[in-house]
């Protein structure tokens, strides 16, 4: 099979409040894309076989057993030479991808906060609160070594750190998310309406919206419903609303609002309560608290999914688990690794769905860029595969 | 540090924002994010040189790119010679727009040398990401 080359950053589609770029900015993103390709197809697969021909035979000879757990495995990879190169450039694209993102929304901080401003005039989609309480397990961590992560503002109206967020995870996911980085929105929105074509919701709740890359496929394809978009981070949501209007999206709100205490919502307000790789962003304690207020305001009766990387199971081999995990710990997401022990079924639970309305599917990114270059086998690249698990159900 | 509109897009005129001031883009660019930072390698010093190296790597593809656009665009259009570019001496505002150039360049190149720093000035700001699971599992 030929190499598989990505797509460039100018199929990205541009929308009223991007950032302009430079061509050596794009350049620069170019230059990512396919270091990133390269190092995820070409030398991650090392990784697999320092572990099976070289790493699992030393530690079972030593040892006299294989390994327990994804830790053990971790300590013993750490000695491989082809790992330690592989996590050292790993590390080292996602934080140059950091800082040239920065680089580019920074210098033009203003112009974006304006055109943000400018685009929001007269509009209603978007509320903010003052002195609003960003959760602790935000603030705790950059996640995505991005720094800031998603709340922080530089100065008021500062939308610096979602325009990086929104033009630079092209080059992280290699295109595969498609021209408007959707392709997980639209596969949501794509199995709900295939799967329950009589499902008709009025009252949309997207939970951990950020800048709306997935929140908006589904007010698309539910034009009768009212969409409502709930973050923590402030940049997200302002730069989320404008790029909505930017976009000819009306049947969206973008609110402030912490998932934790949702009081701005009625008991049994929403048909359908949608997370998408949000979860693993929570923490220990907020994720429960989180799905006793998903109990609260989703209706009887009412669809509650979400959208995450496959939890650990046993039928999960220890390699892979180690190799999931690895972007809890050195892509900063540290929740990551906790919260995909946790049972979904159990979850669920707690969520007013009962053991026997469970599911469990898997869907795969829809991506309008696709052009049958990407049909191919796509090597699996653990947390960064376009292809995720989604667990949920129905509300009795 | 303060920008200028390059105008192509703007919705209406830029107004001063004193707040915009404390934005210093060349240096937040490579800031640091939370949590100590993980080295793979046996020697952190070899992995900074690594980091040092394909920031370099990244400029050369950025040139490069940048060559071949010009290249195309001038064999389509016939409008250069190879001499004008050997001749070429910068005026006062190119000389200092290619300085600006140059330092954003040098500061992308040693990102990894400057968050080293940040680490030794924000201990607080180092603690294991293992260490942040296990709390924010708390939280």
């Amino acid at each position: 099979m030929p190499y598989q080359l990505p797509p460039v950053w100018t199929e990205l589609k541009q929308h009223a409040v991007f950032p302009e770029f430079s061509h050596d900015e794009r350049a620069r993103y170019n230059f990512l894309a396919n270091l990133n390709r390269f190092v995820s197809t070409v030398i991650a697969p090392g990784n697999q076989l320092a572990y099976s021909r070289r790493v699992e035979p030393a530690f079972a000879k030593e040892h006299g057993r294989s390994f327990n757990d994804r830790f053990e495995v971790g300590e013993a990879m750490k000695k491989d030479p082809v790992y330690q190169m592989w996590a050292a450039l790993r590390r080292s694209t996602m934080e140059m991808r950091q800082q040239n993102g920065r680089s580019v929304v920074l210098r033009q901080a203003n112009q974006l906060a304006q055109k943000v401003a400018h685009e929001l005039e007269g509009t209603h989609l978007l509320q903010l609160k003052e002195n609003f309480q960003v959760p602790a397990y935000l603030t705790h961590v950059d996640n995505h070594l991005m720094p800031g992560s998603y709340h922080t503002e530089y100065f008021p109206g500062d939308v610096s750190n979602a325009a990086n967020y929104d033009s630079g995870l092209f080059v992280t996911s290699g295109g595969m998310l498609g021209s408007l980085t959707d392709g997980g929105g639209r596969a949501i929105a794509a199995w709900v309406k295939e799967t329950y074509p009589d499902f008709h919701p009025k009252q949309i709740l997207d939970i951990g919206c950020g800048l709306g890359h997935n929140t908006l496929p589904i007010a698309l394809a539910f034009p009768d419903a009212q969409v409502i978009g709930i973050d923590a981070g402030a940049p997200m949501l302002r730069y989320g609303a404008a790029r909505a209007h930017a976009l000819g999206i009306e049947n969206v709100t973008f609110i402030q609002a912490d998932a934790a205490h949702m009081q701005e919502f009625a008991n049994e307000q929403f048909d359908w309560v949608q997370t998408t790789m949000f979860l693993h962003e929570t923490g220990g304690k907020s994720i429960h608290t989180i799905f006793a207020e998903i109990n609260r305001v989703l209706k009887k009766g009412g669809l509650n999914l979400h959208i995450e990387q496959p939890q650990y199971t046993p039928e999960m081999s220890m390699y892979e688990q180690f190799m999931r995990d690895w972007d809890a710990y050195y892509n900063a997401e540290p929740y990551w690794g906790h919260m995909h022990d946790l049972q979904p079924a159990a979850l669920m639970e707690e969520a007013g769905v009962p053991k026997d309305k469970f599911m469990q599917v898997g869907v795969k990114a829809i991506n309008d860029l696709d052009k049958k270059k990407q049909d191919g086998k796509v090597t699996e690249d653990y947390g960064r595969s376009p292809i995720w698990n989604v667990f949920g159900g129905w509300k009795a | 540090m303060k920008t200028e509109l390059s105008g192509s897009h703007a919705g209406g005129s830029i107004q001063a924002n004193p707040g915009v001031d404390a934005v210093n883009d060349i240096v937040m660019a490579g800031n640091k994010s939370k949590g100590g930072r993980p080295y793979f390698l046996e020697d952190p010093a070899v992995e900074r040189v690594l980091n040092i190296a394909m920031a370099i790597a990244t400029e050369v593809a950025v040139a490069h790119e940048r060559m071949d656009t010009l290249e195309r665009l001038l064999e389509s259009k016939g409008l250069l010679s190879r001499n004008d570019i050997e001749m070429y001496v910068p005026d006062e505002k190119a000389a200092e727009e290619r300085q600006g150039w140059h330092a954003r360049f040098t500061a992308r190149i040693l990102r990894i040398v400057q968050q080293e720093v940040e680490a030794v000035a924000h201990p607080e700001n180092n603690t294991p990401m293992r260490t942040i699971a296990d709390e924010i599992n708390e939280m």
